[in-house]
């Protein structure tokens, strides 16, 4: 296990890399998400003021 | 045809009357290559190896910032939508108005540029296709910037929008330029940068106006 | 063909395409999990550790698919300015701004990862060489178009420019995919094309093959999920949207009753 951990001493750099490519995927799928959900807020409330 | 010529002979001669503008630009020009021997060294080993890029990226943010209102004025009174509306082309006026504009800013550029080159150790051999490669270049700089001030006309607040939109584009143009200097100043021949130079400037010169034109429109319609 | 113009229209109809999406987005979720469980797996448990370079070439599981992708989307996002701009499809525009940021990301992925490549193989952070260079300059090309749309009140001519901007950067594409051809340069050239037999061993290539399809479906995940937010907010009060909220409210109802 600490073997592939430390990746043949590149552990660093390769953890480094997955890791930043994880953050970021992460960030492109919840951003999305939430800006639904706050567009679907904004319409459910302008459309529960007109009623 | 007669309109192209009309719409130059408008622009140039409204230009000379309000000359102080374009005399901004070559200030410019001259003052950003001033401030590098100041802010960095004054060497001339290092002056005269920077020179080429140096001179090159200083025509470039002056080419680029003085085509900042080049079409607001007519946006804004509306000579614009009458152009669009009309049954005169859009790419004529298009072509005229960048062509006008780089007769205008950079010719004047082009002449001062060896003078500045020589006050950075410009090895004179360079000089001559210093002047080629701002020739080729220059136009592309102003009909490719074209398109970014066109997308951007109506905008209201656009600061710092342009350059954003129209450096990368640049980039390319830059490098070919720079490059042709510098490989000259070497002593070696430019003829392949200048060559792609050349075959950019044609495609450019051709592709641009259409471009422009279609942005025009755009903003117009806003 | 009847089936196919049926398809069209609907795709460019906000009314079909936001819960045509909806369904899809579970679907599309899975088969990216389906490739990249697998082909994490694989490209850092077992496929063999190169000659040269030892574990570090693993880097290149995320880092050459996501190059890839930048490339894709930005082509994709082309395409779909012809649409906008030649048959004024307005869903062709709400597709390129759902996927700049998408794209920016992959590109930004490329180039951090590649910076740690880079550092331990050949010694440097970062080099201003023909493709590095104009990675970077495809990053800053997407977020150019991000923030010409965003300067635009209105979202129709904000669409129409971002439809002509993103077809003057295209000329980017070739340069870059090029440019270990063209340049002497320090990045490695092509080891995969679409014609040749690749030149890389085959337990190292299939990892690969499924991170870049795996990345593919992230895509379309992440467009469909933000073309419904784009779309709810910028038809907030069209007939459609009110249809869907009401349908909503009412089904709020009827669950509190």
């Amino acid at each position: 296990m600490s073997e592939f951990i430390n990746m043949g001493g590149y552990g660093f750099y390769v953890w480094s890399s997955f890791g930043i490519a994880a953050v970021v995927i992460l960030a492109n799928i919840i951003e999305p998400i939430l800006h639904h959900k706050n567009a679907l807020k904004e319409a459910d409330d302008f459309y529960s003021e007109e009623s | 045809m007669n309109t192209f010529l009309t719409l130059i002979k408008r622009d140039l001669v409204l230009a000379y009357r309000g000359r102080g503008e374009a005399f901004n630009s070559l200030i410019f020009f001259g003052l950003v290559i001033l401030l590098f021997p100041i802010g960095i060294s004054a060497s001339e080993k290092l002056l005269s190896e920077i020179a080429p890029g140096l001179i090159w990226i200083a025509a470039l943010l002056a080419t680029m910032l003085s085509l900042d209102n080049l079409f607001k004025e007519d946006f804004q009174d509306g000579t614009l939508e009458q152009w669009a509306v009309s049954q005169h082309s859009l790419i004529s006026f298009a072509w005229a108005r960048l062509f006008s504009h780089w007769v205008i800013t950079s010719v004047p550029l082009i002449i001062i540029a060896p003078l500045f080159a020589l006050s950075l150790s410009l090895p004179t051999d360079a000089i001559g296709v210093l002047i080629v490669s701002l020739l080729l270049g220059t136009p592309l700089l102003t009909f490719i910037g074209g398109i970014g001030v066109a997308l951007t006309t109506g905008l209201k607040k656009s600061s710092m929008l342009l350059p954003l939109l129209v450096l990368p584009f640049y980039i390319p143009v830059l490098i070919f330029g720079a490059s042709a200097v510098d490989v000259a100043a070497d002593g070696w021949s430019a003829s392949g940068q200048l060559y792609i130079l050349a075959g950019l400037f044609v495609l450019g010169i051709t592709l641009a106006p259409f471009a422009v034109a279609t942005s025009l429109k755009v903003s117009v319609s806003q | 063909m009847n089936i196919i113009i049926k398809w069209y229209y609907r795709l460019g109809a906000p009314l079909w395409f936001y819960p045509l999406a909806g369904k899809l987005i579970p679907w599309v979720t899975a088969l990216f999990l389906l490739f990249l469980i697998p082909g994490l797996y694989m490209g850092l448990v077992t496929a063999p550790a190169d000659y040269q370079q030892g574990e570090s070439f693993r880097i290149m599981y995320v880092h050459v698919p996501a190059a890839w992708m930048s490339m894709l989307v930005y082509f994709a996002m082309a395409i779909a300015a012809v649409v906008a701009l030649v048959w004024r499809v307005r869903m062709a525009e709400i597709m390129i701004i759902s996927s700049v940021p998408i794209g920016a990301s992959f590109a930004l992925i490329a180039l951090l990862t590649g910076a740690f490549w880079g550092k331990p193989m050949w010694g440097a952070w970062w080099v201003w060489d023909a493709r590095l260079t104009s990675e970077l300059i495809l990053l800053f090309i997407y977020l150019g178009i991000l923030a010409l749309y965003n300067a635009f009140e209105d979202k129709k001519t904000a669409g129409k420019a971002m439809s002509i901007l993103t077809l003057v950067g295209v000329v980017n594409l070739p340069i870059i995919h090029y440019s270990v051809v063209w340049w002497n340069t320090l990045h490695q050239a092509a080891t995969v094309t679409a014609f040749d037999k690749p030149s890389i061993h085959i337990d190292m290539l299939i990892p690969l093959l499924l991170m870049a399809t795996a990345f593919k479906f992230l895509f379309l995940l992440v467009l469909l999920l933000k073309m419904r937010a784009n779309l709810i907010e910028q038809d907030i009060h069209s007939g459609w949207v009110k249809k869907i909220i009401q349908d909503k409210q009412k089904l709020e109802e009827n669950n509190h009753v």
